[in-house]
């Protein structure tokens, strides 16, 4: 059932798709008919308006899913699922042609020709007009100068039309008649292609290892496949290609020649170190120049013209025969597309970061798998189950095997026979320390589990010790200045910055956590306890007294009922605090726990886990607040009446 | 006999912020026997709740003495009730919770307070009102159920702070024959401050007309309409020539002081 749905994920989405569509257009028929019936009742600004309108409701949410399916590519996935592929054909064209196009006008609006040319006629200027005056013997420069205008003389030739030699003039004709070749395969259309069998038993889009299926499984995608492994061996032959006619090759050995020459000599008549140093580096930095040019990179732009030509008029081909797959790309799929790295195809865009609603589900689904065998869970652990927890190990826990130790009698001894007989008190440490088999509870397991543990314990402490401390502080002139400049000094500072002393302190385990929780909880009820102590009427006090109650008793029956609200919104608070720093510590350090899910989500760039433990997070922050606002309308009904 | 004796009663505050001191009150001298019903008026700041709290123990006097019974008064206690203006009742507690609490801080068993506080809450007209949460009654009910607490722990005096200040007219008409009533029962003795000119003239055996600067008993009136109330209807009453003739007299009285505030100002 699961790995159906989970195959079927986009038709899944096609089905939601539609629901939701229909949801909102009904959900804004409603709202609008609606909203003209009560604007004539209801005058602006009466908060009466606000009521009800559980219909925006549901358009809101029905928006805000319409809004992740568009931007996750999830609408483009449920009713194109092959786009992704063919998309991915077509990528591989262009990532094919990358080299060609790269020395072209077309991919960067000037040919490399014109850059290496521009740039070096530039730089050869440049080393002219710098030409260190005095360092050189009168021979010398003559001889430097005219390396240097060998040089440009090499750019010109290599620029010059007529120059070209005709075996490469021939292999680009070659080139150009290759790409011409494949735009008129383009042309042709993709007609009597067939998808290989292999290519069609690929996963789906989403939902295999792949992101998305390399092979094609369209007759247009075989196509452009075919193409591009064409192009792969045009775009080797256009890299290999050099211009040297027989005029570079003279001026480049002549120049070669003149700078070993000076080269040469450049070691004689030297007056100084200094002009030794100056000589060397400005004969190297001419030097630079010319080397630079030596390889036949530069070809005439009149011969480029033709290639780039062709070039131009393939990828329009191509834009023709992809159709409608460019208007799904322009509409459905917002960013750049599909894009092909050197090995596979990925979704280049907002749906990098944000997974399709389907797979954050399939995501959690996955993670939600009590099976761990199956690949359920996370990093060896469950997400939220239970396990059977032997009492024996309870026991040993809170039993301390000391207490034993003081009770009378004595621990057993070997006796002659090397028999060992236990006594009464050796049955006891045995217990003590949980050897004893007493049977299993059912204990709950888990990262979920991990993290609500930890919150549960520091706000059952914080609010063992926080409201006692806090009502005190409320009555007591000595417990109010006492404790206050303590609490006042720790809580002002951000949990998280507590948290690396904290953790290196307690260890990365849960007590160190739970030790920061604490100190969070901790706060925030001394505060609210006070708070409502201090607030207790006076009159109230004092009928108290009046009617022979003793101070404990006022205590226990006036004042902490009276500050009982308070206290109650302040644990609301100190859970909502405590599941915001404990998510933030479990990112720190630890081995379990939804924010360890998280951290290590991020670490690997795995964008739907990460969503999933968003999700999780924000839903367990919302169950927390429900259940507080339940308790506090339960446990305190006079609230605001008294 | 347990008498209120209050002997050259004097209280001065330090005034908040000036630090100048307040005369309170100063040498206030009376004896209140036992079963005696006292209404004080004033205008605000002639010390009525000041003295009422230093008679409930809230308070302790600059100088003098103060004794119920020929026991000084020192601090709060149970042969001391009090009803405040707002009940003061416990919001968190159910009617017969708030009328046992004295009686639950005492240790009464169970039983027995079960039976006294059913018997008082008939008497103040709050049968069947037992398990109600008290801030679902009206102001009314919630004084009944104020002045219901403090008899059940059978107080020798009952202090009442401007008990009925924040009912409606018709209410306060059924409460302050109701106080009669409970008066002429339990044969208690009551101290009232008040407001109302009608209401301490209603409820008084004995009036005390207060006057600010020092805080003084101004006048005292020995008056017998709240006998009379025992028997007919308070509207008659406060039609009477007499009573409205008294009434006139000290309206005239808090008047005149009232101006002298101001224009002492």
């Amino acid at each position: 059932m699961f790995d159906w749905m989970s195959y079927h994920r986009a038709d899944i989405a096609a089905v939601l798709i539609f629901v939701f569509v229909v949801t909102l257009l009904w959900s804004i028929y409603h709202g609008v008919k609606v909203s003209r019936l009560r604007d004539k009742e209801q005058v602006f600004g009466d908060p009466e308006r606000t009521s009800g309108g559980w219909y925006w409701a549901v358009c809101g949410i029905a928006t805000i899913m319409l809004l992740w399916f568009y931007y996750s590519w999830g609408m483009a996935r449920a009713y194109f699922p092959r786009a992704a592929n063919e998309l991915c054909q077509v990528a591989k064209v262009n990532e094919a042609l990358s080299p060609i196009v790269a020395q072209l006008p077309i991919g960067s609006r000037y040919f490399k020709s014109t850059d290496l040319v521009v740039r070096n006629m530039e730089q050869l200027d440049e080393v002219e007009a710098s030409f260190p005056n005095g360092a050189f013997t009168a021979a010398e420069e003559k001889q430097i100068y005219a390396i240097i205008a060998q040089t440009r003389a090499l750019i010109g030739v290599y620029s010059n039309p007529s120059s070209i030699d005709a075996a490469t003039r021939s292999n680009l004709q070659i080139v150009v008649g290759d790409i011409q070749q494949l735009t008129s395969r383009i042309q042709a259309g993709p007609e009597g292609l067939q998808p290989t069998a292999e290519a069609l038993a690929q996963a789906p889009w989403g939902v295999g290892n792949e992101e998305i299926p390399m092979l094609p499984m369209t007759p247009r995608g075989v196509m452009f496949d075919g193409i591009s492994q064409d192009v792969v061996g045009i775009s080797k032959t256009f890299l290999t290609l050099r211009n040297m006619p027989a005029e570079a090759s003279r001026l480049i050995d002549l120049t070669r020649a003149d700078i070993a020459n000076v080269k040469e000599n450049i070691n004689n008549n030297v007056t100084s170190e200094d002009i030794a140093e100056t000589r060397n580096s400005y004969l190297k930095s001419v030097e630079r120049i010319f080397k630079r040019l030596d390889d036949g990179m530069i070809f005439p732009a009149n011969t480029l013209d033709e290639v780039n030509d062709a070039v131009a008029v393939m990828i329009e081909e191509m834009d023709d025969a992809k159709g409608s797959l460019g208007i799904i790309d322009a509409i459905f799929m917002p960013g750049q597309g599909v894009l092909k790295t050197r090995t596979i195809c990925i979704e280049q865009g907002s749906s990098r970061w944000l997974p399709k609603p389907t797979d954050v589900v399939a995501k959690l689904s996955v993670l939600a798998n009590p099976n761990l065998e199956e690949g359920g869970g996370f990093k060896g652990t469950r997400l939220l189950w239970f396990k059977w927890l032997p009492v024996a190990d309870v026991v040993g826990f809170f039993v301390p095997d000391g207490m034993v130790d003081i009770l009378p009698g004595s621990y057993g001894k070997h006796d002659d026979a090397g028999r060992f007989v236990p006594t009464y008190k050796d049955r006891l440490l045995a217990f003590a320390k949980g050897e004893v088999y007493l049977g299993s509870i059912p204990m709950l397991d888990g990262h979920i589990w991990d993290s609500l543990f930890r919150v549960l314990v520091a706000m059952f402490f914080g609010i063992l010790l926080g409201v006692p401390l806090g009502i005190y502080m409320g009555v007591s002139r000595f417990f109010k200045s006492f404790f206050d400049p303590m609490i006042e000094l720790y809580r002002p500072v951000p949990p998280l910055a507590w948290a690396p002393l904290i953790l290196t302190i307690f260890g990365i385990q849960d007590d160190g956590k739970i030790f920061l929780l604490f100190m969070v909880a901790f706060a925030i009820m001394v505060i609210s306890a006070r708070t409502g102590a201090s607030g207790t009427q006076l009159s109230k006090i004092r009928a108290s007294h009046s009617l022979g109650a003793s101070n404990r008793q006022i205590l226990r029956h006036v004042i902490l009922p009276n500050a009982l609200p308070e206290i109650l919104t302040g644990v609301r608070i100190a859970i909502g605090v405590c599941w915001g720093t404990l998510v933030a510590a479990e990112m720190l350090a630890g081995t379990t726990g939804v924010g360890f899910i998280e951290n290590v989500a991020r670490t690997v760039s795995d964008y739907e886990l990460i969503w999933v433990t968003i999700l999780i997070m924000g839903l367990l922050g919302l169950l927390f607040d429900i259940i507080m606002r339940k308790l506090i309308s339960i446990l305190i009904p006079w609230r605001g009446k008294g | 006999m347990s008498d209120l004796v209050c002997k050259d009663l004097s209280m001065t505050f330090t005034a908040p912020g000036s630090g100048a001191m307040v005369e309170a009150l100063k040498n206030i001298n009376f004896t209140l026997k036992q079963g005696e019903l006292l209404s004080v008026l004033g205008p605000s700041g002639c010390g009525k709740t000041t003295l009422l709290n230093m008679v409930a123990g809230f308070l302790n006097p600059t100088s003098g003495q103060l004794a119920l019974g020929g026991k000084n008064i020192d601090g709060p206690g149970v042969e001391r009730g009090m009803v405040f203006q707002q009940g003061a009742l416990f919001e968190w507690l159910t009617v017969s919770k708030n009328v046992d609490f004295g009686l639950r801080m005492k240790n009464m068993p169970a039983a027995e307070r079960k039976e006294l506080v059913n018997k008082w809450l008939d008497i103040v007209g709050l049968a069947g009102f037992g398990d109600t949460p008290t801030y679902q009654l009206s102001g009314g009910m919630q004084q009944r159920v104020a002045l219901a607490r403090c008899l059940v722990n059978d107080p020798d005096l009952i202090l009442m702070d401007e008990p009925l200040g924040a009912l409606d007219a018709l209410t306060r008409e059924k409460m302050q024959s109701l106080i009669l009533e409970l008066w002429k029962e339990t044969g208690k003795t009551i101290i009232i401050i008040t407001h109302s000119v009608e209401e301490a003239l209603l409820l008084g055996q004995r009036l005390f007309v207060m006057a600010p600067r020092p805080g003084r008993i101004h006048k005292e009136y020995q008056l017998d309409f709240a006998e009379e109330g025992l028997t007919r209807s308070l509207r008659d009453i406060k039609q009477k020539t007499d009573f409205a003739k008294v009434r006139e007299e000290i309206l005239t009285m808090i008047w005149n002081m009232e101006e002298e505030i101001m224009g002492g100002v």
